[in-house]
């Protein structure tokens, strides 16, 4: 075993580009469920966001617009799911896994001339003199724009949902949609709004994947991501700070078990790979053991359908 | 519904009337682990079914299913395909066995190849290919190309076709260069880009300059592009489009011979189950083109390596050799017998990392 192989600076700066694309799925995921719609589509709004954005960029030769039309893409996926549960009155759960399953199946056909095409390189920023700064420089100053668009949309969600009105709406429409109603919010059009929200981030972090973490198309790349997302957001208790620290969390011990093999550390390797999911779930479930306040949480309304005339 | 029952009658008394006139197609069906676009293992085996279109032409059917997860849900989908009239089923990965076994014992009427596994049946063929003699060149080109004297290996399940790879993609590279390393990883999945390309990056960044795969997805190459100074080899694929760098050849599996074969033998009804196991020798293993990114000399040796092995001359396990442990295995010049290769659960001596219990 040889454990000074592993480079702390280079584990922790790979571990945010590692967790990147889970923790905007989440957040997408936490803001749609604070409205109250519990949207079990976030694969399959990743993967498509994921080809939408490789084809997108390959195709005008600029990340940038990839991103955008990754962010796009899913947003208009998810208005689907959207107008089924919101106007048509579908089922949630239903609709949203027909979504993940819809999803996968669209990103294959659309990929079908983009297996094997390497994508346009996503540049890191360039903070000039700030890069070279021992131990803080490759950590925090050697990454690409999107790890701080991520960053700062945790924050902003977080502080919109705490402390501005439109934060306020959102969480009543939440909470309990009928009341909301009587105090004359557009209940369904705040929600829409919310579904397009998540479908664009979760699009994002799909995006993320195909053009920076892999980087490549191939069908099924998410491998799960989308489904990891909804489970942080329900340990982190819907919390913003909480989906960050899960996110990081899960990407980070995942980058340290691969670490740790490769360095030939003792520990079973069955027990490796399984520890980003168990260290994940106890330090949330931990931090969240307080159940009345847990319950307290939980937005009331969280997959009930709404209807005026109710 | 009692004119339909009349139709259906009919269309069966023209049907059992018809092998007179044309023959019925055969149908093969195809049971796949991955998506047919991973560009390596399943994309591999889908282009051989395409072959097996075009050779027979409307004289055989193919159906597929991809993504098909290792386990029970595998059974459901083996059933499902013999339910739906399949003469011949290919289920294309190890994880399958026991669903192939299961499921052949209720139709005894449908003939089952099952790749890379050791159990047969009546009905049940296992068919596999010789990838360590692919592995020890990519061995013999690691050892001579590292220059960190460090070669990550990406590997997906401790069992015997993948630890065989690594073990003789140990002994060349060793041979070349005493002083290399490996490095592996175990990424328990046969396809999970994200987890191969943080895979990869964990190599790399742990000082690997040569990054060995025994996962399907191209994902390692797109990373090692992105390292730079990194090679790496297709795997089951050609994966041409990392060429030259950092792609510098590949294995390539190549089932179109067998499958058409054993399709016309169900067609001439000459099926058995049996067991196949070929390699660079029968056609069934390729070696890539090795890229001008490799040295002549090295290049010419991993082609001489690939010749002997293919004629027969070298055996890629010869002795001495001995276990991790020390024990002794093959004795100077004795050759490793298929049998403990089949069940090969134990690593090479000179390999530091464990095998998972």
């Amino acid at each position: 075993m040889d454990l000074s192989a592993i480079d702390p600076q280079i584990l922790v700066a790979s571990l945010m580009v590692a967790s990147t694309p889970i923790l905007l799925a989440a957040l997408g995921e936490l803001v749609v469920e604070r409205s109250g719609v519990l949207n079990l589509g976030v694969e399959g709004m990743m993967i498509t966001g994921a080809i939408c954005g490789f084809a997108i960029a390959v195709e005008t030769g600029s990340p940038a617009l990839g991103f955008l039309a990754a962010m796009a893409g899913s947003a208009l996926l998810s208005l689907v799911f959207g107008v089924l549960t919101q106007i048509f009155l579908s089922n949630q759960v239903a609709t949203g896994l027909a979504l993940t399953l819809f999803g996968l199946g669209l990103s294959a056909l659309l990929g079908q001339g983009y297996v094997g095409i390497k994508p346009p390189p996503t540049t890191d920023l360039n903070f000039g003199p700030l890069r070279d700064i021992p131990v803080l420089g490759p950590i925090l100053f050697q990454h690409d724009a999107v790890v701080y668009l991520s960053l700062i949309l945790v924050a902003g969600v977080w502080a919109v949902l705490k402390f501005t009105r439109a934060g306020l709406v959102l969480r009543a429409v939440g909470e309990n949609h009928d009341a909301a109603h009587a105090l004359g919010y557009k209940v369904v059009r705040i929600r829409l709004l919310a579904i397009m929200f998540g479908g664009a981030l979760a699009g994002l972090g799909g995006a993320y994947l195909s053009l920076v973490r892999v980087p490549q198309w191939t069908e099924g790349m998410t491998a799960g991501a989308g489904w990891i997302a909804l489970a942080i957001v329900v340990f982190a208790s819907w919390k913003a700070p909480r989906i960050l620290l899960g996110a990081y969390l899960f990407g980070g011990v995942t980058v340290l078990q691969l670490n740790l093999q490769a360095a030939g550390v003792a520990i079973p390797v069955e027990y490796l790979s399984m520890s980003p999911y168990l260290i994940t779930i106890l330090v949330l479930v931990i931090i969240s053991s307080d159940r009345s306040r847990v319950a307290l949480n939980a937005p009331a309304s969280l997959g009930r359908t709404f209807h005026a005339s109710s | 519904m009692k004119l339909m029952n009349l139709m259906a009658g009919a269309a069966m008394a023209l049907g059992l009337a018809a092998p007179a006139v044309a023959q019925e197609p055969v149908k093969a069906g195809f049971i796949y682990v991955g998506p047919i676009g991973d560009g390596g293992w399943t994309y591999e085996h889908n282009q051989s079914r395409l072959a097996v279109e075009e050779h027979f032409g409307d004289k055989v059917e193919t159906v597929y299913q991809e993504s098909v997860p290792e386990g029970a849900d595998a059974e459901r989908a083996i059933t499902q395909m013999a339910l739906n009239g399949a003469d011949i089923i290919f289920t294309t990965s190890f994880g399958y066995m026991d669903a192939t076994m299961n499921v052949a014992k209720k139709f005894p009427n449908v003939k089952f190849e099952h790749a890379t596994g050791y159990k047969r049946a009546e009905n049940v063929g296992t068919y596999s290919a010789r990838f360590y003699e692919g592995r020890a060149v990519q061995g013999l080109i690691a050892g001579r190309m590292t220059k960190s004297n460090i070669v990550g290996y990406i590997a997906s399940f401790p069992i015997p076709e993948v630890i065989r790879g690594i073990n003789s993609a140990y002994i060349h590279a060793k041979k070349e260069n005493p002083d290399v390393q490996f490095k592996i990883i175990w990424a328990y999945t046969w396809f999970d880009p994200a987890k191969e390309a943080d895979a990869a990056t964990a190599l790399i960044e742990q000082g690997a300059d040569v990054i060995l795969q025994h996962t399907d997805s191209t994902a390692p190459h797109a990373v090692a592009e992105k390292a730079g100074g990194v090679i790496t080899f297709g795997q089951a694929s050609d994966m041409a489009e990392y060429k030259p760098m950092p792609r510098v050849s590949s294995i390539i599996d190549n089932w179109a011979p067998y499958y058409i074969e054993r399709i016309q033998a169900v067609m001439d009804g000459t099926w058995k189950s049996d067991d196949t196991w070929d390699g660079i020798g029968e056609g069934m293993v390729k070696i890539g083109e090795i890229t001008d990114a490799v040295p002549a000399d090295v290049k010419a040796d991993a082609l001489a390596l690939k010749e002997a092995i293919a004629s027969g001359e070298y055996h890629p396990f010869t002795g001495p050799l001995n276990r991790q442990d020390g024990s002794a295995w093959l004795a100077e010049g004795e050759t490793a017998e298929d049998e403990t290769l089949l069940g090969m659960n134990f690593f090479v001596e000179g390999i530091e990392a464990e095998m998972p219990q």
